[in-house]
């Protein structure tokens, strides 16, 4: 299947009081119709600014964005509209992401009262539908939010989410802050929907055993970059990137047998602001060298579909 | 020879609000926790986890909360029958506690450094100049370098944060150190930092841990006992080979197959239908039968107790005792 989205050398910084922040930094990447790019990293690490900009709820500072081949970079209002219908973003809080003041009703009808053009029971209709898709029992749509659980409350942003049939959605971290038990209904319910509609994810999450659960190909990010990209079972098989070791190494495996070889990183990730020259892994990389600190290295593919940002990637 | 050094009986807290009436947060639960040991409770949000841990440092908000019944001895003392200023001694002393939040652990306004040397002055009887001196030391042992004594918490990254908060709790070398989801709020690789370090300060101390946590690899990784709790009870409890490697429970089961990547090659996960139920209003026979796919005719029947299945496993549910019974 072809290529839905990709961007090229994408940028956002932003001017704070101290200086440029590098939130996204030359992020080039493609996603092919139907399938789930997870994107994965920690805190801070731009994945979430990385997911907004490619909806426009944020604009570019730099690069290009195409969705079906055509250049959305930069649209104009009425433009923006369109797309709005097929990009959605589902967020990773349930709590603070559905309006208070909105029943369930309100919340899932407002993209089509924003959109125009249904009639009331056109609305009536898509509105049921959705939610029996999502599995909220019908007799919620006039609850309002505060009276639901957090699983509940996830649908519910699937539900508005899906409600304009889109093709692309941006998911951030849209099962973090739930229990495991609903953390799996709400994982299952993604892939069905997306089996169904065939949808393609942009799946950010830092969680890595979801992220293998769920994706096809996988995206490291550090500091604003992409240190590492590739298909799912050759990124958690061969792992290059030393982050990207260490962060397989360092997941809690629920096995009391698991014998850990864990690579225990120094220090923390530095400041994002006024990056220089040089590997940003490189004070907490255990092989960084000179080099390391001088010139940055680029993303380059190794094998075929897998890319590397390293000067020593394992193995060479 | 019996080297128990906090044991639990029978422990029941409810919260009594004007609101939803009575939450039946904990519900007889009984825990032993031997010397050095790290004993692991898990659950799900509500589960009623860390009622237990604060209700076992005299923490509990009262109103709304009330220890209804039971015991917590403590070096033959019940902690529950202390006074508070007894309860002072012992809080933050021999018994301490890192909560899940680091943001909010520390006091905002407040160096660092001092609200170390604050605990220590407070438990150890020593002059500021040596109380500082160890709060150095401990910060030192957590990883943190002593020119950040002065600093203040919002100078401290996330993972630095809870790190103080550990040197805190460790302080007074503690015999207990209660720690509630000690690294929930951190990344994946300054969790994996976090639990070394506890690790080794355990090995060092010979400190008793109990974990509270929601996530089954950070129990796996660190826990010799484990109890899993649901709906205010201890559904299950044995060591943590009983645990992973002969699950007996239902509920424990659906913890499991909810994880990815837990059950290989399935295409969708297991996860478990429904949802908690409302403290407020518990189901009057078995808490989980309404989310259980394994119930039998004595569910609908009676209550089930917690039975020993095996030497040191125990678990709540009709399916594991009849099954051995049927031996």
């Amino acid at each position: 299947m072809g290529e839905l989205i990709s961007v090229y050398e994408l940028q956002k910084y932003f001017n704070v009081s101290s200086g440029t922040l590098h939130a996204v930094d030359n992020v080039t990447f493609s996603i092919n119709e139907g399938e789930t790019l997870g994107v994965v990293g920690e805190s801070g690490c731009g994945k979430s600014t990385l997911g907004r900009v490619m909806i426009h709820l944020l604009e570019s500072t730099g690069g290009k964005i195409y969705y079906k081949g055509e250049d959305v970079t930069k649209v104009k209002p009425q433009k923006l509209s369109q797309l709005r219908k097929e990009m959605q973003i589902i967020f990773q809080d349930p709590f603070s992401s559905l309006n208070p003041r909105m029943t369930i009703y309100q919340i899932i009808a407002e993209p089509m009262a924003i959109q125009g053009g249904y009639s009331r029971k056109q609305i009536d209709d898509i509105v049921y539908n959705i939610m029996d898709t999502v599995g909220l029992a019908r007799r919620l749509v006039n609850s309002y939010p505060h009276e639901l659980d957090g699983g509940r409350r996830q649908r519910i942003g699937i539900a508005r989410a899906l409600v304009l049939n889109p093709k692309f959605i941006v998911c951030d971290e849209p099962v973090s802050a739930l229990d495991v038990s609903i953390q799996a209904q709400i994982i299952n319910l993604l892939l069905d929907i997306q089996e169904e509609s065939d949808l393609t994810y942009l799946f950010i999450t830092h969680d890595l055993m979801v992220v293998k659960y769920i994706s096809n190909k996988i995206m490291v990010m550090y500091l604003g970059q992409v240190v590492e990209m590739a298909e799912n079972e050759e990124l958690f098989a061969h792992p290059l990137h030393p982050y990207t070791q260490s962060l397989l190494s360092a997941v809690a495996v629920p096995d009391v047998h698991h014998t850990r070889n864990r690579i225990i990183l120094k220090g923390e990730v530095k400041s994002p602001i006024d990056l220089g020259e040089g590997c940003r892994f490189a004070p907490r990389c255990r092989y960084a060298t000179e080099a390391c600190f001088k010139t940055t290295p680029q993303l380059n593919e190794t094998i075929h579909g897998h890319a590397v940002a390293c000067h020593y990637p394992a193995g060479s | 020879m019996d080297n128990t050094i906090l044991s639990i009986k029978d422990l029941t807290i409810h919260y009594f609000t004007s609101d939803f009436g009575v939450c039946k947060a904990v519900n007889h639960v009984s825990l032993d926790l031997k010397a050095g040991e790290t004993l692991g409770i898990v659950g799900e949000t509500g589960a009623g986890k860390t009622t237990v841990a604060l209700g076992i440092l005299g923490l509990l908000q009262s109103p709304p909360g009330r220890v209804i019944s039971g015991s917590i001895e403590y070096q033959r003392k019940d902690l529950l029958k202390m006074s508070e200023r007894e309860m002072q001694k012992i809080r933050g002393g021999q018994i301490s506690m890192v909560f899940q939040d680091p943001m909010t652990a520390l006091n905002p306004i407040d160096r660092v450094g001092e609200q170390i040397a604050e605990v220590i002055h407070l438990h150890q009887h020593c002059s500021r100049i040596e109380a500082i001196d160890k709060a150095m030391e401990m910060l030192e042992l957590v990883g943190i370098t002593r020119d950040r004594y002065l600093e203040y918490p919002h100078q401290f990254s996330g993972g630095m944060k809870q790190r103080v908060v550990i040197a805190m709790a460790l302080a007074c070398s503690p015999h207990i150190l209660l720690a509630d989801e000690p690294t929930t709020a951190l990344d994946v690789t300054i969790q994996a930092q976090v639990l070394d370090m506890m690790n080794q300060m355990k090995k060092t101390m010979g400190t008793s841990v109990i974990l509270i946590t929601h996530d089954l690899g950070v129990v796996a990784e660190m826990c010799d006992k484990v109890a899993v709790m649901y709906a205010g009870e201890i559904v299950e409890s044995g060591t943590a080979e009983d645990i992973f490697d002969r699950t007996a429970h239902p509920y424990t089961m659906g913890l499991f197959t909810s994880l990815p990547g837990y059950v290989k090659d399935a295409k969708r996960l297991k996860p478990i239908r429904g949802l908690m139920p409302d403290p407020a209003n518990l189901p009057e026979l078995c808490k989980f039968g309404p989310r259980c796919d394994k119930t039998c005719e004595r569910c609908s029947g009676e209550l089930p107790e917690l039975v020993e299945i095996t030497p040191g496993h125990f678990a709540r549910c009709f399916s594991c005792s009849d099954e051995k019974g049927g031996k």
